[in-house]
């Protein structure tokens, strides 16, 4: 927001003037284009259209938000999960997540926002995040489930853009996808061993795959007809496959993979087309989708009170390091300035 | 081990404190690097005790057992903050120290159970409140943030003294346990340190939360440095630590850190304690039934 800094402009600007920033917003362009037709990269200095930015941060925030709120439901079951070591992990996985919506909020700082105010759009309602964390994690299969199939279908979405032509955001999933590979096959772990414990287990872990997969499905976005930004995003090189085309390359991965663990899916239409060489899935709740988007969803208005929540009641110790830290510094430069 | 100054040299704190472990001290004790691969794991003393190459005596199991649920039920409290914490930063830092304690925890109680054939789970999952071994601090609530780093002060000097000694411990599993504890619990008196001066100093509101935090972990200092026969006897081996002898450490290290913050060290009365013998505060039942509930659930269960 350092441009709310400036100082307002005395005069208008000559003609010479505007012709010579026409011309660099020209130049500006020819670049941006040439790195979009190169498949290159663009940094945070480079001149950027406006909407590029915008779409951006948009994202970017919007991944680093769904992050932050997708720690609460893990977060759920570190005090209950049934052994100590299967607590450990989890811990060390939401911790991860803490540590994803930091770098992806400095990536989202690189373009001009803070995150002071990304975070007041959060609490405020006004900045989305991953309708998926508004289902409730209300066993303990579901630890597995999310791992498998919420992180899974994450990691489909993700590994394409680590080539996304945005560099912070790129360099930043490279990181990102790496850790989630590791939580989605802890996942996996936790529903084989179910799968493979007590009736009991087993029946949860069938049951939290019920519950998650269809939001999973949901999770790579409306489908391609009805997904107006889809397409500007890819002329763009941030995304590269539709959402289509990603979500029936996981169905693909998950049909595998749950046979291994002697488990099912809940779609009895789930096949793999001859003709386009595709998977397909049965029909998706696109209604149920739109109302939890539109916060009519089961934790919304939880989700977001413990985020508000945490956020408030730390105010005074925010304030308190940032008061001391004034203090230092002026303390240090006295001492420089004595010496 | 009954006289520790002729084993290790006199502790020191952090040299200039407001600067941290990026300025001073060993940077590879940060709890946020990977450990090396050759680190003892929970897993490897499992291993150990299975195979037979390792077996405490009774005397140590009880003792490992002490150090165990210390550990477990700060990492209990501790994990709470996972997601609720005033700053992502702290979230994540929270969450590295409530692991470090679970990963202790994990270790001694894996060597605990050695000598009745008990897992780490079996301990923690199956045993009832009195059968806890932990001193009072470590369930106190987690309160605000300022109480949370109060008692975080605590737990992280006591331990520094305790795990820098137990190194020399006559008994190999708990000096290799202490060994890899002792970098960790470095970092966790440096992140206790900086929170207490920067919320000293910090605000006018800072300053008596943090004021008020201290007086309500003080009264559960005591417990933590009184001595037993069981102790007596394993110091008098070698094999642990006297509690009373790490008290000096302790008072002078905390209370640099308590002068550079401006300070008083809290003179409350002391609480009786009775945690070492499984006298627990009315906090242990809800955190056990918390914790152990859904392994209750399916018992005999793997997980």
């Amino acid at each position: 927001m350092a441009s709310q800094n400036l100082q307002p402009v005395p005069e208008a600007l000559s003609p010479e003037e505007q012709e010579r920033a026409a011309q660099l917003e020209a130049e500006g362009q020819a670049y941006f284009d040439r790195v979009m037709a190169d498949d290159s990269r663009i940094e945070p200095k480079d001149w950027m259209p406006a909407a590029y930015r915008k779409t951006l941060l948009r994202q970017i925030s919007q991944h680093a938000h769904s992050e932050i709120i997708g720690m609460q439901p893990e977060a759920n079951w570190i005090s209950r999960a049934p052994s100590l070591k299967r607590k450990a992990i989890l811990m060390a996985k939401v911790q991860d997540e803490a540590g994803h919506g930091l770098y992806l909020y400095s990536a989202a700082e690189t373009l001009g926002q803070s995150r002071d105010k990304m975070t007041d759009d959060l609490i405020a309602g006004k900045a989305r995040y991953s309708s998926i964390f508004n289902y409730p994690a209300l066993t303990w299969a579901d630890m597995g489930a999310i791992g498998w199939l919420v992180d899974g279908a994450a990691i489909c979405n993700q590994v394409p853009l680590c080539r996304a032509s945005y560099g912070p955001y790129g360099r930043a999933m490279v990181r990102i996808c790496k850790e989630e590979s590791f939580h989605q096959r802890q996942g996996f772990e936790i529903l084989l061993e179910l799968s493979n414990g007590t009736p009991a287990q087993k029946q949860m872990a069938q049951d939290a795959v019920n519950r998650w997969y269809a939001p999973a499905l949901m999770m790579f976005g409306p489908p391609d007809d009805d997904s107006p930004n889809s397409k500007q995003s890819m002329a763009w090189n941030i995304k590269r496959f539709s959402n289509d085309e990603l979500r029936s390359r996981f169905v693909g991965m998950m049909v595998e993979q749950v046979r291994v663990l002697g488990l099912t899916l809940p779609d009895s239409e789930v096949r793999f087309n001859d003709e386009t060489r595709k998977w397909e899935h049965g029909p998706l709740d696109w209604e149920e989708f739109k109302e939890v988007l539109a916060g009519r969803g089961p934790c919304n208005a939880q989700r977001l009170e413990r985020r508000r929540e945490a956020h408030d009641d730390g105010a005074w110790v925010r304030e308190a390091a940032a008061a001391y830290a004034a203090k230092q510094a002026r303390k240090h430069a006295e001492k420089e300035y004595a010496a | 081990m009954t006289t520790p100054e002729t084993h290790t040299a006199e502790t020191t704190g952090h040299g200039d404190i407001s600067v941290g472990v990026a300025g001073s001290g060993d940077s590879s004790a940060s709890a946020t690097r990977i450990t090396p691969g050759n680190a003892l794991r929970p897993e490897d003393i499992a291993l150990e005790v299975r195979t037979g190459l390792v077996k405490p005596s009774e005397d140590v199991a009880e003792y490992a057992l002490r150090l165990g649920d210390d550990a477990l039920i700060l990492a209990q409290r501790l994990g709470r903050w996972i997601s609720r914490a005033p700053e992502l930063e702290e979230d994540v830092a929270l969450g590295n120290i409530a692991l470090d304690q679970l990963g202790h925890a994990r270790s001694f109680l894996t060597y605990a159970g050695g000598a009745w054939e008990k897992s780490e789970d079996d301990l923690a999952y199956f045993r009832r409140e009195h059968e806890f071994r932990s001193a009072h601090l470590f369930e106190q609530p987690n309160g605000d943030f300022a109480v949370t780093i109060a008692r975080q002060f605590v737990v992280s000097y006591y331990q520094f003294e305790l795990y820098r000694r137990l190194t020399q411990s006559t008994d190999a599993t708990l000096a290799a346990i202490a060994a890899k504890a002792v970098k960790e619990v470095d970092y966790h008196r440096d992140h206790s340190a900086q929170w207490i001066l920067r919320l000293a100093l910090g605000t006018k509101e800072s300053r008596a939360r943090m004021t008020h935090g201290l007086k309500l972990v003080w009264p559960y200092v005591g417990e933590l440095f009184v001595d037993d026969e069981l102790t007596t006897r394993l110091a008098g081996a070698g094999a642990a630590v006297e509690p009373s002898s790490l008290k000096a450490d302790f008072d002078r290290l905390t209370g640099e850190v308590l002068a550079e913050a401006e300070l008083e060290v809290p003179q409350t009365p002391v609480a009786p304690g009775g945690g070492r013998r499984g006298k627990h505060s009315e906090h242990l039942g809800y955190i056990l039934a918390e914790m152990q509930v859904l392994a209750r659930e399916h018992p005999g269960a793997s997980w």
